[in-house]
């Protein structure tokens, strides 16, 4: 009688420890995305083992969602398992399944531990005859319940950075400054690398380093976007580069478009950035001064590839038989040419060339047909062909400029040059 | 003031037509198209971001001496900002119908969203294509187009309108009775009568490609204009007819163009070009669309079972007239009687 009376007294205390544990889970749950319902399972069986060890059981201190605390309960668990297995080879049959389950459940608490940021916790302690310093039912002052505070726990890995940005004063300020931190995460390492920045410490100073160069304020995020490892250079090297830029004559408005053109430019050591200088210069045979201007017109040859500029002089010259100062007119009119897609280039060329049978000194003289898409010159060559207006050649009457074929919007072009209705180019353009 | 983004993106349904120009190729047009709607899409007005209330400490003085005190700021949700979550629309489900390869242009039908159910109705529901294809007289290639390389010169002079009309009948003469052949009907019955004087004998499951109507429209050696109606059919298909052309009139044709001028319901006058890919013009094109091919879709289902029922009663003849029990007469019997069941 007197040993079924002390079970149902264990049997209840029993019940009791396990919802609060329940009650446990249910408040860190929506907080944690790693505590799954395995944790709260093992809990539970961890509580059931320790009740049938008779041993007295204190949940942890009152601040149920601090972090620490769920980890001090699965450290008292883990804890408990070799008095598991100690009492299990005294007779204790029941449990032997329950302590073959932990052992594999083990290893994923210890995993999930070592994640876990933890710079404010103590090492957890190893003596489990050690109480906890606070009871749940202890009261607390007014305070100290002040001081507790119940911000959900940021997760420990992540895909994506919006969930740190409200918790990081780093991103915050970045994301104001413009900074498209969506893009900016897809890209390999440069989340976490953002997440380790101090915004006073080592991004102010590039920021005041940049507004300097002559970079607009609108303009600081676009460019951080494009190139965050700039907050990873050093001060130096920057001032060195800009120095530089100035020493090769380029004026501040020049170096400012420069930089806001072409961000990585200044991750660039000197040498290589005179290195690609002294490219251009030699490989289309320009002076200085126009070198700079193709440069301040088109920052991003410099930080770009070479070989495809290589190969598009070479198109220009033996593919599409342009002589060099034919070449150097229509790069320095569109730079553009340089690091267009070769095969988008010889076929225009070849449209324009063999097709409207435009010869080569014409093209050069108006280059901006390289700028527009094939099938607008195809359309609208093929509509002046239907009208009987196709008149390329400056000499006779009626002459159509190639530079206005292109440039000029759908209506402008009916009117001007075709001297239809855009009613009528629209039918035509579905007869084709 | 803008239209509120997600009720314009709930409200995207439907099926419309684009031109397909030459020389793109149709995952391109579909992309292009899906690019242009996210665009604009995105530059609808987007939900507010959410406020959040945040308890934020600070101390305050007293007479007593500092106290902690948390005070309660309603805070805009920073996750929420455009620069951190990205755009609001990153693709949509724009599906294709019937197909245009690279060389080929015309009318091209597209679906969005739940359109793209009506696009699988409309496979099934097996409507005739109309073609128009452009064919030159004097050469051969390989791949029958005028770029590929020429394999063969020959004259023409010979070849007169009349002997081009004779060639084009003979074509259709050979593709009436495929038509007949693949659209499962037993020719003896009421049904198929019925369905031939209405006109709308056509194959329902798949078949070889057949031409259904074709016709010149403009004859001017060594150039001519075809007309084509057809069903099943591909682009390259259409070219091969020409080549095949040519070489019954005792000469060589290659297709200068393939332009489909009609797909199903979709008229060139319904395809919209490249510069109205965008959202209103699109819009309007589904508004203006999905109504017409209600109907269209259910005549193609009733026409199908009424062809069902029709096969189902000549196989059932097929089966009578194979049994070598019955006689001639019992045949002759039997078809009344299923006449009776299909009225």
């Amino acid at each position: 009688m007197g040993s079924s009376g002390q079970e149902m007294l264990q049997k209840r205390s029993h019940v009791e420890i396990m919802w609060r544990t329940i009650l446990l889970g249910h408040q860190l749950s929506p907080w944690c995305p790693f505590l799954k319902r395995w944790n709260v399972m093992y809990c539970i069986q961890g509580l059931r083992q320790q009740s049938i060890l008779h041993r007295p059981f204190n949940l942890p201190s009152g601040q149920c969602c601090s972090l620490y605390h769920f980890y001090r309960l699965c450290s008292n668990m883990s804890g408990s398992q070799a008095l598991v297995k100690r009492s299990h080879s005294s007779g204790g049959t029941s449990i032997e399944d329950l302590s073959a389950e932990k052992l594999s459940s083990d290893n994923q608490i210890s995993r999930t531990m070592e994640v876990l940021p933890s710079t404010k916790t103590k090492p957890p302690s190893e003596d489990l005859e050690d109480p906890p310093p606070l009871s749940p039912l202890d009261e607390i002052s007014e305070d100290e319940a002040l001081q507790i505070v119940a911000e959900p726990i940021l997760p420990s890995a992540s895909f994506t950075l919006r969930d740190y940005v409200d918790h990081s004063e780093t991103l915050t300020k970045l994301l104001l400054l413009g900074v498209d931190l969506s893009k900016l995460e897809r890209r390999r390492n440069v989340g976490t690398f953002l997440l380790r920045l101090d915004f006073e410490k080592d991004i102010k100073e590039k920021l005041l380093f940049l507004k300097d160069v002559g970079l607009e304020d609108s303009q600081l995020g676009p460019f951080l976007t494009k190139n965050p490892f700039i907050l990873s250079e050093d001060m130096e090297n920057l001032q060195t580069r800009v120095n530089y830029l100035a020493s090769v004559k380029f004026n501040k408005e020049a170096i400012a478009r420069i930089v806001t053109e072409a961000p990585y430019l200044l991750n660039f050591s000197v040498e290589r950035v005179d290195n690609r200088l002294g490219f251009f210069q030699k490989e289309l045979r320009l002076s200085a001064h126009t070198a700079r201007d193709l440069i301040v017109r088109l920052p991003r040859l410099l930080t770009g590839s070479l070989e495809p500029i290589k190969e598009n002089i070479k198109v220009c010259q033996l593919e599409l038989g342009f002589r060099y100062n034919e070449i150097q007119h229509i790069v320095t009119t569109i730079p553009k040419i340089l690091t267009m897609n070769k095969k988008k280039l010889t076929e225009t060329f070849d449209y324009v060339h063999n097709k409207m049978n435009i010869p080569h000194h014409i093209i050069c003289k108006f280059p901006q047909v390289f700028n527009a898409k094939l099938l607008r010159i195809k359309e609208r060559h093929m509509f002046l062909m239907f009208l009987g207006r196709a008149q390329y050649d400056p000499a006779q009457a009626s002459y159509v400029s190639l530079d206005k074929l292109v440039s000029l919007p759908d209506e402008v072009f009916c009117t001007d040059l075709a001297k239809a209705s855009i009613q009528d180019f629209e039918k035509f353009l579905k007869t084709i | 003031m803008p239209e509120f983004g997600p009720a314009v993106f709930r409200t995207l349904h439907g099926i419309f037509a684009v031109y397909k120009p030459p020389g793109v190729h149709w995952k391109l047009v579909r992309d292009g198209v899906e690019t242009n709607l996210l665009k604009d899409l995105n530059s609808l007005k987007q939900p507010d971001i959410r406020q959040q209330v945040r308890f934020l400490p600070g101390t305050l003085e007293r007479s007593s001496g500092k106290e902690l005190t948390l005070t309660a700021t309603v805070l805009p949700v920073l996750a929420d900002h455009i620069l951190a979550k990205g755009p609001n629309y990153c693709h949509l489900r724009v599906g294709s119908g019937h197909r245009l390869d690279i060389r080929s242009s015309g009318v091209f039908v597209l679906g969005v969203g739940h359109g793209n159910k009506l696009l699988t109705d409309i496979n099934e529901a097996h409507f005739t294509k109309e073609y128009t294809v452009h064919g030159l007289f004097g050469k051969a290639t390989d791949d029958f187009s005028d770029t590929g390389k020429v394999i063969e010169k020959t004259t023409y002079d010979h070849i007169t309108r009349d002997k081009l009309e004779r060639i084009l009948a003979v074509i259709q003469g050979s593709n009436r009775r495929a038509l007949i052949m693949h659209s499962k009907i037993d020719l003896k019955s009421q049904e198929a009568y019925e369905l031939a004087v209405e006109g709308l004998i056509r194959p329902m499951e798949k078949s070889p490609p057949i031409i259904t109507r074709i016709r010149c429209l403009q004859f001017a050696p060594p150039e001519f204009t075809l007309e084509i109606q057809c069903l099943h059919e591909t682009q390259q298909y259409l070219r091969k007819i020409i080549h095949e052309i040519g070489l019954e009139l005792k000469s060589t044709a290659v297709c200068m163009c393939v332009r489909r001028t009609r797909d199903g319901i979709f008229t060139l006058s319904d395809a919209l070009l490249r510069t109205h890919w965008n959202l209103q013009s699109i819009r309007d094109a589904i508004k203006h669309c999905t109504p017409r091919l209600e109907p269209e879709l259910q005549k193609a289902l009733a026409l199908k079972h009424r062809i069902v029922s029709c096969d189902s009663g000549s196989t059932e003849q097929d089966a009578l007239l194979e049994s070598a029990d019955h006689t001639e007469v019992v045949t002759v019997a039997a078809s009344p009687d299923q006449t009776r069941e299909a009225a």
